[in-house]
């Protein structure tokens, strides 16, 4: 058992050197401010994309109103760190514990939903939630926040991205997260196998969008102002196609759906009239070679290379 | 008499207007392996349907080791101490043969959500737990050398061996086994009712079953219920039940 301690340590020291690396381009601003700003964004999406992963991919419960729970942990952090006072690591807590009590209380009734009917019911959620926010004076209304205070850096980024990753590779590989899987795989024999198929789905449901909160606090204190218009559904479909372009399913996938996503949309930001119809020729190439996804239900550390590379951690 | 660790008394359930089980009245004792029998339609998958918790009677109780499990969760009954296994096989077909096995083991897992996530306390010597168990499983049913194939790519007898091995990873006191020889050759059915007789003396289970293949009911169980129109119109050893009328004129048809 000794193995999975290994491989942990193995992971985590390729992350710290690759985070060294990418932290020393930024000091040394070999990469431009302007890829500071989306390696952060990439990081704040893969958070994104993995916490859904773990509602849409994991537990097969087809959730469209993500950007619904990280517009609650983005207001519930300014408000924190710009009304309160209260340092940015509170107001990430805070944001997470927020959306996540919300992801319950949402996911206790919708959750008996299947299919088409729960991602319906998710989709609206996600707007009500939108719309509340956006007629709520106190948090500068349709207009927008001001005045957040800069809190997000890379480094920040990094590190709340590799807890998250953490927690979702641990949490798939327990027996609560076995029980997600076997839900989505088929209720009624998970349900046989004594698994509590509600209390399972809104476990999933609440982490994913306590997830959610924290990648909100990250995304707001990022900018000096944030609005409702940056949580419409068109994000949270954003975040449902690095799920799916990754691969349901694989947390190395939605590392990698957030990457190329980002990446995509940035690297053609100088040519905005070509980005869509790049962006949806991907998409289309991807479902009619790869409908899995770049790496569906796979993680990289169970492919042929990295066991090949690491065989000697193993034994 | 022993004590009877199943028993439901008057259960029915209607369907609209359909009565698919009616006036149901039945005991298992302790460590009998019982058999379901009767025509298409009679009601036995849905007389299981009633025992798990899938479907709550209209009327009627039923109760499990002196207690009613009526309204009680599917979930619920399997932790109480009934598995089951599928008619139409449901296995978790995309995940290993060894996952699952591993998952069924579920209510019987010792560590907290905190535990998994950070890696601390329980969590890796009840892995290994579940893990060996699972491969002990996997052996008794000769499944041990497909561990990590995908469940959906193993043969049909295979599947339905997983199955059985899946239902008593849950660690049952009663076992209910739908149609297990179904779509099996003779030699594989053979095979099964072998193993049947050596896994409920070797974990000391309660069997009751549901089959069309008569040798295997008559050549394993002790007791056969048959069911016909949603009702028992027999019960007893098989010898009692090949010369009863009624069983034979529910089979071939006509007045018998």
């Amino acid at each position: 058992m000794n193995l999975l301690r290994k491989n942990d340590l193995i992971m985590l020291g390729l992350s710290l050197v690759i985070f060294a690396v990418l932290q020393a381009l930024i000091s040394t601003k070999v990469l431009s401010s302007f890829w500071e700003l989306n390696l952060i964004i990439i990081g704040i999406n893969v958070i994104m994309a993995a916490s859904l992963n773990l509602i849409n991919g994991y537990t097969g419960q087809f959730s469209l109103g993500h950007a619904g729970f990280m517009a609650v942990g983005a207001y519930t952090g300014v408000v924190m760190t710009v009304f309160f006072h209260l340092p940015f690591i509170v107001s990430l807590v805070g944001g997470a514990v927020l959306a996540g009590i919300l992801g319950f209380l949402i996911g206790l009734p919708t959750l008996r939903l299947r299919g088409d009917y729960l991602a319906i019911a998710t989709l609206g959620l996600g707007e009500i939630i939108r719309i509340i926010i956006m007629n709520m004076d106190y948090v500068g209304g349709a207009a927008g926040f001001k005045g957040i205070i800069h809190h997000t850096s890379f480094a920040w980024v990094f590190v709340v991205m590799l807890f998250v990753l953490f927690f979702i590779k641990n949490f798939v590989n327990s027996s609560h997260g076995r029980a997600c899987i076997a839900i989505r795989e088929n209720e009624i024999a998970a349900e046989a196998m004594g698994i509590n198929t509600t209390k399972y789905k809104v476990m999933a449901f609440t982490i994913g969008a306590a997830f959610a909160g924290v990648a909100g606090g990250l995304f707001a204190h990022n900018f000096y102002i944030i609005s409702p218009g940056s949580f419409t559904f068109l994000a949270s479909f954003n975040y449902l196609i690095m799920v799916v372009m990754g691969g349901l399913g694989s947390i190395t996938g939605s590392i990698a759906g957030a990457f190329v996503v980002t990446f995509i949309s940035a690297a053609l930001a100088a040519w905005p009239e070509f980005r869509m119809i790049i962006y949806a020729l991907a998409l289309i190439l991807l479902m009619f070679y790869r409908p899995q996804g770049l790496f569906g239900y796979m993680e990289i550390t169970s492919m042929g290379i990295f066991r090949r590379i690491f065989k000697r951690g193993h034994n | 008499m022993s004590e009877a660790l199943l028993k439901a008394e008057n259960v029915s359930i209607v369907f609209g207007g359909l009565k698919a089980v009616s006036d149901f009245d039945f005991y298992i004792s302790k460590g009998e392996l019982v058999g379901l029998i009767g025509p298409n339609g009679a009601g036995k998958t849905t007389a299981f349907n009633l025992i798990t918790g899938v479907y709550q009677p209209t009327t009627g109780s039923i109760e499990f080791n002196g207690q009613s499990i009526v309204g009680k969760k599917p979930y619920e009954i399997t932790q109480r101490g009934i598995a089951r296994t599928f008619q139409n096989i449901r296995l978790f077909s995309e995940l290993s043969v060894l996952d699952n096995v591993k998952i069924a083991y579920h209510s019987h897992v010792k560590y907290g959500l905190a535990e998994s996530v950070f890696r601390v306390g329980r969590y890796f010597a009840e892995e290994k737990k579940i893990a060996e168990e699972s491969m002990k499983l996997l052996k008794i049913f000769k499944l041990e050398a497909h561990a990590e194939e995908q469940a959906k790519n193993l043969p049909y007898g295979a599947q339905r061996r997983l199955e059985i091995a899946r239902a008593l990873a849950a660690k049952p006191k009663l076992l209910l086994l739908d149609e297990p020889a179904a779509g099996m050759n003779p030699q594989e059915t053979r095979e099964l009712m072998d193993m049947i007789s050596w896994i409920r003396r070797e974990f000391g289970l309660t069997v009751l079953l549901i089959e069309h293949d008569m040798s295997l009911v008559m050549g394993i169980c002790e007791r056969i219920y048959v069911l016909e129109y949603g009702m028992i119109i027999a019960n007893g050893t098989p010898k009692d039940i090949q010369a009863n009328p009624e069983v034979i004129r529910a089979y071939l048809g006509g007045e018998a």
